[in-house]
C-alpha cells in the first residue's frame, strides 16, 4: 500500500532524509554534550562567544552557511584538500558532507535545550553526589544525565525534525543526486518545477504530519514534566 | 581523632578566619547567626568550598593544606544539608542505595536495614521524594548520608527548612544517633534549643571567627560569651533515671549534685538523660530553704556574678557538684543577700525540663 501512495524515488528520498536526521541527531548528542555542559557550568567569558556561535545556525541564512562549507569542503578548500591528502573522498556532494551541514545547521536546537536542562540541574544535586563518594564523571551519568533527560529529549526531537525539513544546505552542499543526496525536501521542490502537484502533496504531507506528530511530543513530555514539578 | 582547621577565607564583604581543633567525638554544633560563617566552614570541611589558605586535617590526614586538596568525593564524610536535597529521580531506596553502592563492602560500617531501621523509613522505600514530607524526606537525607558509612558527619541546619512537628519527629532520630553511632558530628545551627538539646561542645562563630570552643556545660554558662545573655539561657545537666514515685507521679534524674524531681516519664531506671534548666527559673537562698513548694534544691557555690542585659538583673553562676549552674535574679536580691563569689547557697529550681 505504501509503495502504491509513494513513487520509487519518493521512497529513497524519504530515507535519505530519515538516515540523515538520525546520524546528524546521534552525531550531535555525542558533540553537543560535553559543548552543553560547559555552556551550563563555565563562568569564562568565553561562554558568551560560545553561545553566540552556537546560536549562529538559526538566523543565518542556509544558503550562507551551505556556501561556506561549499568553499570550505571543495577541492580548493582547507578541508579538501585536507581529506585529499588523507586518501579520502571529498565530503562536497555527498553523503557525508550533507551530515556535516545538517549538524552545523542543526546544532542550536540541541545545544540550547541541554545547557538550559544542565543549568536546571543546579549545583546542590552534583554536590550531594561527591558527598556521597561519586567521582565527576559519575556524578554526571548518575545524576546529571538523568535529571536533563527533558533536555535530551526536546533536543533530539527537535533537531531530528528540523533536519527532516532543510533545503537550503543540502542544496548548496549536496546537490541534487537522487539515490545519494536527494532529501525529500529536495524532491518536493523538484516536483514542484516539473509542475507535478500531486507529488509534490504526496512528500509534503507525510513531512507535515512527520514534523506535528514529533512536535506534539515534545510538548507532551514537557508538559509531563511540569506537572510532575508543579506536583512537588 | 579530631579534626584541626585552619582556614582564611575571603569574600570582598566577608572574611573568614577559623583557626580550631574540633574533637573527634560527640556532637560538636557551630553556633553563630546568620552569615556568621558557619556553613562556608562545613563546607570548606566537605571540599565543596576552596578557600585559597586552608588547612582541613582529619584523624592525622591531610584533606586540603598548601600542597594538596583531596576532592569531596575521596573523603570520608556525610553531609546532610540544609534544605531536602534527595535526588528526584530516585525512590528512597534508590538514593538510599546511591552512596551505599560507591563504598567497597570492606569498609561499610552500617548496614541498608539498619539505616532504614535506625530513621524508621521502612513504609517509605518506594516513594519518590515529591511523596514524602519534609521531616521523611530529611530523615531519608540523614540515612543516606550514614550508609555513605562516614567516619564524619556534617549537618546544615538540617531541621531550619521544617516545621515544628517535623523538628520534633527528627530530634529523636538524632539523639539516638549520637547515643548509638560512634560518628563524630559537626552540626551547624543557629537554634540555641536545638543545641542545647544534642551538643556536646560548642564552636561559637562571630563575624566569621571563632570566639570560643568548648564543652556545651562551659560555653552556655560563661559570663562573657552572649550565650549566657540570651533570653532563654540555662545550663544543662547529664543524669540517670534513679527511681520512679508512681504516687506523685515523679520521676528522679540522679546528677552529680543531687536529685532532681521531674513529672512521671516512662524511662527505664539507669537510662541516661540530658536536662536543660533555664536561669530564669533559678531562685537563691543562703540557708536551707524550709516550707517551700520548690521541689529541686541543689546546693552550691557562687563563681561570679555578672550584668546581664536588663540593667534590673545579674547573672550568678554557681557550681553545683562540679557543673556550672546559672541563675538569673534581680540585682536588689544580689545586694540583700550579699551574694559575692565564693559563698555558699542553695539553689531553688522552679522547673527542669528532660530532652527527649
Amino acid at each position: 500500500m505504501i509503495a502504491s501512495f509513494y513513487s520509487p524515488d519518493d521512497l529513497v528520498a524519504l530515507w535519505i532524509s530519515l538516515k540523515l536526521a538520525a546520524i546528524t541527531v546521534a552525531l550531535l548528542l555525542l558533540l553537543c554534550t560535553p559543548l552543553a555542559w560547559w555552556l551550563a557550568m563555565t563562568r569564562s567569558r568565553l561562554r558568551v562567544i560560545g553561545e553566540a556561535m552556537a546560536a549562529l545556525p538559526l538566523v543565518l541564512p542556509p544558503t550562507v552557511l551551505g556556501f561556506y562549507l561549499l568553499l570550505f569542503l571543495g577541492p580548493y578548500g582547507w578541508g579538501g584538500r585536507l581529506m585529499h591528502q588523507l586518501g579520502m573522498q571529498p565530503l562536497s556532494f555527498s553523503f557525508g558532507g550533507l551530515v556535516l551541514g545538517s549538524m552545523l545547521y542543526s546544532m542550536p536546537f540541541v545545544i540550547q535545550p541541554l545547557q538550559s536542562a544542565f543549568q536546571a540541574v543546579g549545583a546542590r544535586a552534583l554536590e550531594v553526589a561527591a558527598t556521597l563518594r561519586a567521582p565527576p564523571w559519575d556524578r554526571f551519568f548518575t545524576v546529571a544525565v538523568p535529571l536533563a533527560r527533558r533536555g535530551f529529549i526536546t533536543g533530539s526531537v527537535l533537531a531530528f525534525a528540523h533536519t527532516l525539513g532543510e533545503f537550503g544546505v543540502v542544496l548548496m552542499l549536496g546537490g541534487n543526486i537522487p539515490g545519494r543526496t536527494q532529501t525529500a525536501s529536495i524532491v518536493i521542490f523538484n516536483d514542484v518545477e516539473a509542475l507535478d502537484y500531486s507529488g509534490a502533496q504526496r512528500l509534503a504531507i507525510t513531512l507535515l504530519v512527520a514534523c506535528f506528530a514529533l512536535l506534539l511530543i515534545v510538548y507532551a513530555a514537557n508538559r509531563r514534566v511540569a506537572e510532575a514539578a508543579a506536583a512537588a | 581523632m579530631s579534626l584541626a582547621l585552619d582556614i582564611t577565607w575571603s569574600r570582598p564583604d566577608f572574611q573568614l578566619q577559623v583557626d580550631c581543633e574540633f574533637p573527634g567525638h560527640g556532637i560538636t554544633a557551630l553556633f553563630g547567626r546568620s552569615g556568621s560563617g558557619k556553613t562556608t566552614v562545613l563546607r570548606c570541611i566537605a571540599g565543596l568550598e576552596r578557600a585559597a589558605r586552608a588547612s582541613v586535617r582529619f584523624n592525622g590526614d591531610v584533606w586540603q593544606d598548601h600542597r594538596q586538596f583531596v576532592p569531596t568525593h575521596r573523603r570520608p564524610l556525610g553531609y546532610v544539608f540544609q534544605e531536602s536535597s534527595l535526588f528526584p529521580h530516585l525512590d528512597v531506596r534508590g538514593n538510599l542505595e546511591y552512596g551505599l553502592h560507591r563504598v567497597p563492602a570492606a569498609q561499610r560500617r552500617i548496614g541498608f536495614d539498619q539505616a532504614v531501621q535506625f530513621m524508621g523509613l521502612e513504609s517509605l522505600l518506594t516513594h519518590r521524594a515529591d511523596q514524602l514530607s519534609g521531616g521523611q524526606r530529611q530523615r531519608a537525607a540523614i540515612a543516606r548520608a550514614l550508609l555513605a558509612s562516614p567516619q564524619l558527619l556534617l549537618m546544615d541546619e538540617p531541621l531550619s527548612s521544617l516545621d515544628l512537628a517535623s523538628r520534633a519527629e527528627i530530634l529523636p532520630h538524632l539523639e539516638r544517633l549520637h547515643d548509638e553511632l560512634s560518628i563524630p558530628i559537626i552540626y551547624v545551627s543557629h537554634e540555641i534549643g536545638e543545641v542545647m538539646r544534642i551538643a556536646d561542645h560548642i564552636a561559637l562563630l562571630q563575624a566569621g571567627s571563632v570566639l570560643a570552643f568548648g564543652s556545651i556545660h562551659d560555653l552556655l554558662t560563661r559570663p562573657d560569651l552572649p550565650l549566657a545573655h540570651l533570653e532563654e539561657a540555662g545550663s544543662i545537666f547529664e543524669g540517670v533515671i534513679a527511681e520512679h514515685d508512681h504516687r506523685y507521679h515523679l520521676s528522679y534524674v540522679g546528677i552529680p549534685a543531687g536529685r532532681l524531681a521531674i513529672s512521671l516519664r516512662a524511662l527505664p531506671v539507669g537510662q541516661r538523660v540530658r536536662v536543660r534548666i533555664d536561669a530564669r527559673d533559678v531562685s537563691l537562698a543562703l540557708r536551707p530553704p524550709e516550707l517551700t513548694s520548690i521541689t529541686n534544691i541543689l546546693p552550691g557555690r557562687v563563681m561570679d556574678v555578672t550584668d546581664d542585659r536588663d540593667p534590673a538583673q545579674r547573672l550568678v553562676r554557681i557550681d553545683v557538684g562540679g557543673r556550672p549552674l546559672l541563675a538569673r535574679i534581680t540585682q536588689r536580691s544580689v545586694a540583700q543577700l550579699a551574694i559575692a563569689p565564693g559563698i555558699a547557697l542553695y539553689a531553688q529550681v522552679k522547673s527542669v525540663a528532660l530532652m527527649d
